[in-house]
């Protein structure tokens, strides 16, 4: 079976086409200038602004040549085919591109992949396989935690990670004793949630797949 | 984005060399808030020097009996870290106030204190903005205000620092250590770091070009209750309209810096000879001068009420 990359002209290529004819022909309407940006980032790179770097991902060592201004969430989705790792805002707002870098959630947008060499980066392919789920992925399923499922695998990377964050003691705005460690509360699981998007509204079902992952009751 | 080189660099002298080398130099370590400026083109740095290599991610204890917490130290690590938990508690409540865990995972001390405002008309190119294109105007003034400076602004320029970690360490006294290109280091206190935008406001710290933040320093504990309370537009992960960093002490005395109102984080010590007297009369000093707008007049009721639920809860 060919994989997505492996098509001559996927849905994606045709979809950045159809946009770029957009943004040229919208371009030429002065009234609309407030949202059309002027598209520098169509200027080339120069050998001196490309760089080398290798990446641990998801197991896999990848060794890429990127241009400096590649980041981590464009390198995993255009250059690894690494879809599942969503590109919302693109601006670290909405939490889409959540991956795991060396154990921590990070949003992906808001890096460079060259800034990252050497680093073990975990994404949502990385988690868990149709046939064998990850714990969370599968409690996200039973419990309804998504509509669309867009801001799915970065709520998913972050979910994990903040059991992880709980477990090590970190805590939240709204933990009650700083010297205490965090108690495993609804409450708290949305505090640390609040960096995850979900236009849908899955949040109740989101605290419910985590608190049944977490083994405690919310 | 523009493009750019880059480059890594591990020690101290190799990163003041790269800024000497190359003009429009930008130093990126957490990078959540420059890549997001460059993405708008707003920054628009020709090389990067990535200072991650360097050792500064290590929090340790002063010969004074204070906290030296490197430039490189994440904001999560600095707020889960022990001994800011028991003895700067101040600390840790105003950067879990502030971001999101993905954000504070990434973003450094010494980049919090750098980051930018986020002034609608700074980050809006089609808009006049002092801070972003020097001589260009002020959009801001006379806009949609509600979320900009009530005191210390001028005529160019009415943003407000966005940083909640900057104001629990102006009421903490903390002080910023820095290398220069030369190799000459400095300490900065933190009054001073900040600068209130007059005529330049595209100039926000006293950092000299190339300077590089290497640590921050802060005295040994004061003790009291240490509260942060931050008002904002929603529960969590979003700017502080209004901010309050208190230590109050058992017998009423205390310090209070505000965040949400000015260019910098606002503190002014003779307001503080006022604690015992209650919020009203601290703030009313506090704020004394302020000169808000229609939108943004209710910050300064805002300020005095948030001080007065921060000196109830010292209380309890």
């Amino acid at each position: 079976m060919s994989k997505p990359g492996d098509l001559e002209i996927s849905r994606r290529d045709l979809l950045i086409v159809a946009g770029a004819t957009v943004v040229t022909t919208s371009s030429t309407m002065g009234a609309y200038a407030q949202t059309v940006q002027p598209i520098a980032s169509a200027l080339p790179a120069t050998a001196a602004q490309h760089s080398p770097v290798t990446l641990d991902v998801n197991g896999s060592v990848r060794k890429l040549d990127l241009d400096n201004r590649t980041t981590l969430l464009d390198a995993l989705r255009e250059h690894l085919q690494l879809t599942g790792t969503k590109k919302g805002c693109d601006h670290g707002q909405c939490g889409a591109c959540t991956v795991m870098v060396d154990g921590q959630r990070v949003n992906s947008c808001l890096t460079l992949a060259v800034m990252h060499q050497g680093a073990k980066v975990t994404t949502i392919e990385g988690l868990g396989t149709p046939e064998h789920l990850h714990p969370m992925q599968a409690a996200f399923v039973k419990h309804d935690g998504y509509q669309c499922g867009y801001c799915t695998p970065g709520q998913i990377c972050s979910a994990v990670a903040v059991l992880a964050e709980v477990k090590a003691g970190i805590p939240s705005h709204v933990s009650g004793d700083l010297t205490q460690a965090p108690e495993l509360t609804a409450t708290e699981l949305r505090e640390r949630m609040s960096g995850n998007i979900c236009r849908c509204g899955a949040y109740s079902n989101i605290v419910d797949a985590m608190t049944e992952v977490a083994g405690s009751p919310a | 984005m523009r493009p750019f080189t880059y480059e890594r660099v591990s020690t101290p002298a190799a990163a003041a060399s790269a800024a000497a080398r190359n003009q429009n130099a930008k130093f990126i370590a957490g990078g959540t808030n420059l890549l997001d400026l460059m993405k708008l083109e707003i920054e628009t740095p020709a090389h990067l020097i990535d200072v991650n290599g360097l050792a500064f991610d290590k929090i340790e204890s002063t010969p004074e009996g204070g906290l030296r917490i490197g430039a490189l130290v994440r904001n999560t690590a600095l707020a889960a870290h022990d001994t800011v938990r028991r003895d700067y508690g101040l600390l840790s409540r105003a950067l879990l106030a502030g971001a999101s865990g993905q954000l504070r995972n990434k973003a450094t001390t010494a980049g919090n204190l750098l980051q930018r405002t986020r002034c609608p008309y700074f980050y809006d190119t089609n808009q006049a903005c002092n801070k972003r294109k020097p001589g260009s105007g002020c959009a801001a003034i006379g806009g949609v205000t509600r979320q900009l400076a009530v005191i210390g602004a001028s005529d160019a320029c009415i943003a407000t620092n966005p940083s909640d970690m900057a104001v629990a360490m102006r009421a903490l006294d903390a002080k910023i250590e820095t290398v220069a290109p030369d190799g000459a280091t400095r300490a900065i206190p933190i009054a001073d770091f900040h600068r209130l935008p007059g005529d330049t406001p595209e100039i926000e710290t006293t950092l000299k070009p190339g300077e590089l933040i290497t640590a921050v320093t802060l005295p040994k504990p004061v003790g009291g209750k240490q509260i942060y309370r931050k008002v904002r537009d929603r529960a969590s992960y979003a700017f502080a309209l209004v901010s309050v960093g208190a230590i109050i002490q058992p017998d009423g005395s205390g310090r209070v810096a505000v965040g949400g109102v000015a260019h910098k984080p606002w503190r002014n010590e003779a307001a503080e000879t006022q604690m015992t007297r209650g919020a009203k009369a601290v703030a009313s000093q506090l704020l004394d001068g302020a000169k808000p707008t229609a939108d943004n007049a209710f910050k300064v009721a805002l300020v005095e009420r948030t001080l007065a639920a921060v000196l109830t809860e010292a209380k309890g």
